[in-house]
């Protein structure tokens, strides 16, 4: 059985029907890339995936052992973030306050999964830094680490290579593949990067007026005509 | 020195210390989630509401003015919110369309109807500004201030984790099950609350002071949110005590003295920030 099977559904916002008969379903370990233009409701998709959204027609269900809390999330960069003061402890520790179990503070079981995933995204020597202080690349590993701490089985991420420079962006995507390749985590990813869809995808979802799921990259670029050094704006 | 400690002899200089530094303490530390969520303007405009709340009760003849003023607040500040979230009407256009019809509609009220009372224009200065009422505030008031502040302490206390998670990314917040619809609902009461509470001690002009200041201060200097909260509210504790005892020794009204003290406490913090940031 699939983790997310997504049934027929139609999406919108704002009252205008923006994707329709949208099906397709993620199996435990895929890495998903989802492509399409701005508007094409990428974002729209990803909220309804996250259970933030209801889609206005069909639906989407979770199976394979996987419920709403198994899904970690990494945003949009945030400009309101950039003079926040926390501590980069302080944000990964935030991504444990949804988990099952969790009372009011921060115990010893919260504390081993925090250890973990700073070890795992290699960001325990910035610990006590300020978050504000970090370069793009050692933020985005930040709240990588705490949506981890949300939840390992399946991450969505939005753009998670947005504003960073080549060599932070490929650092970035060696995390994802770790992630994706040690430890199973299945990865569902939004992006505009067609290099990094043909290097690192394993399934692929064009967004735009009929969506299409393609099974691997290569039949994304066969039949769409992009080429993976064109990036899709 | 002498006249400090002979002031320290009479309870109502106890009493309005200790409603100072519980009023201080909860509006600093809910500043900081304020001032981070960039909702710093909502506590300006819920005092205007407040002010003009008090008018009613005034012109009404309510004695137990807390009775209609809180209600009235509590509810100005869950308006104010949602509207803020939905886009057609701005959070700030919001606000201000609030706050400054408050602010109106109460002034012409007392106006209209003048309830007795001669010196309006005393009556609302005093309001605005913060009255000398906090010199003569009897036991129960005290205790009821107490009882508010623990709530609101509690609350921030146990909430802790949740409300960082809440204002640093309100999206992921919400993706990974915390109800931060219900935490940005909270938020708004509390406020409202320690506005209602602080209007005593400050007026209504100035509680946004207390609110924001503290805050503003420890972000010069710290770069951890545990360290900011606890700066911001020593700091406020400072300020508003000092501030007490300054305008009791120059006979200055206690309000403005106590923001006074924030402002130069702020100063202060800015230029240490140019130096150090820890």
């Amino acid at each position: 059985m699939a983790q997310i099977t997504v049934n027929d559904i139609s999406l919108g916002y704002d009252g205008v029907t923006v994707c329709e008969n949208l099906s397709f379903s993620v199996e435990a370990g895929d890495y998903l890339c989802i492509v399409g233009n701005n508007g094409s409701g990428k974002s729209t998709l990803m909220k309804a995936l996250l259970r933030l959204k209801s889609p206005e027609k069909g639906e989407i269900t979770l199976g394979d052992g996987v419920s709403g809390r198994d899904i970690g999330y990494l945003p949009q960069k945030n400009e309101a973030q950039k003079d926040f003061p926390a501590s980069v402890a302080e944000i990964v520790r935030s991504g444990c306050v949804g988990r099952k179990g969790f009372r009011f503070f921060v115990g010893k079981r919260e504390k081993a999964i925090v250890e973990k995933n700073m070890r795992c995204m290699r960001i325990c020597d910035l610990a006590k830094r300020p978050f504000s202080e970090l370069s793009g690349g050692q933020q985005q590993r930040v709240l990588l680490a705490r949506a981890l701490c949300a939840a390992e089985k399946v991450l969505l991420l939005d753009e998670p290579v947005s504003g960073l420079d080549p060599h932070a962006a490929k650092d970035m995507y060696g995390a994802i593949r770790h992630l994706n390749r040690d430890h199973g985590t299945t990865i569902i990813m939004i992006t505009h990067d067609l290099a990094a869809v043909s290097e690192y995808g394993t399934r692929v979802l064009h967004m735009c007026e009929e969506p299409t799921y393609y099974s691997s990259p290569a039949e994304f670029f066969k039949d769409s005509g992009f080429t993976s050094e064109e990036v899709s704006s | 020195m002498s006249k400090l400690a002979h002031y320290f002899s009479y309870d109502f200089v106890w009493f309005a210390l200790i409603v100072g530094v519980l009023i201080a303490l909860c509006a600093s530390l809910f500043g900081v989630i304020l001032v981070l969520k960039r909702f710093s303007f909502i506590g300006d405009g819920l005092s205007h509401v407040a002010f003009g709340a008090m008018a009613i009760a005034a012109v009404l003849k309510i004695t137990d003015s807390v009775a209609l003023v809180m209600p009235i607040t509590v509810i100005s500040a869950i308006i104010i919110l949602k509207t803020g979230q939905r886009k057609k009407l701005r959070g700030d256009a919001a606000i201000a369309v609030i706050s400054v019809g408050a602010l109106a509609i109460g002034y012409l009220l007392l106006n209209l109807f003048p309830n007795g009372s001669s010196n309006i224009a005393g009556d609302v200065c005093s309001s605005l500004f913060g009255a000398s009422s906090i010199l003569f505030l009897k036991e129960q008031d005290v205790i009821l201030c107490a009882v508010m502040s623990a709530a609101v302490l509690l609350l921030f206390v146990l909430g802790y984790n949740k409300i960082f998670a809440v204002t640093f990314d309100e999206d992921f917040s919400k993706a990974v099950g915390i109800r931060a619809s219900l935490y940005n609902l909270l938020l708004a009461v509390v406020t409202a609350v320690i506005i209602v509470m602080a209007m005593e001690l400050v007026g209504s002009l100035l509680i946004s002071a207390l609110i924001i200041f503290p805050a503003l201060s420890a972000m010069r200097v710290l770069r951890s949110f545990k360290r900011v909260i606890i700066c911001a509210a020593v700091l406020s504790v400072f300020c508003a005590s000092m501030g007490i005892i300054a305008a009791l020794l120059l006979s200055t009204p206690v309000g403005p003295t106590i923001v006074a003290a924030d402002i130069i406490a702020f100063v202060v913090f800015a230029i240490l920030g140019k130096f150090v940031k820890i």
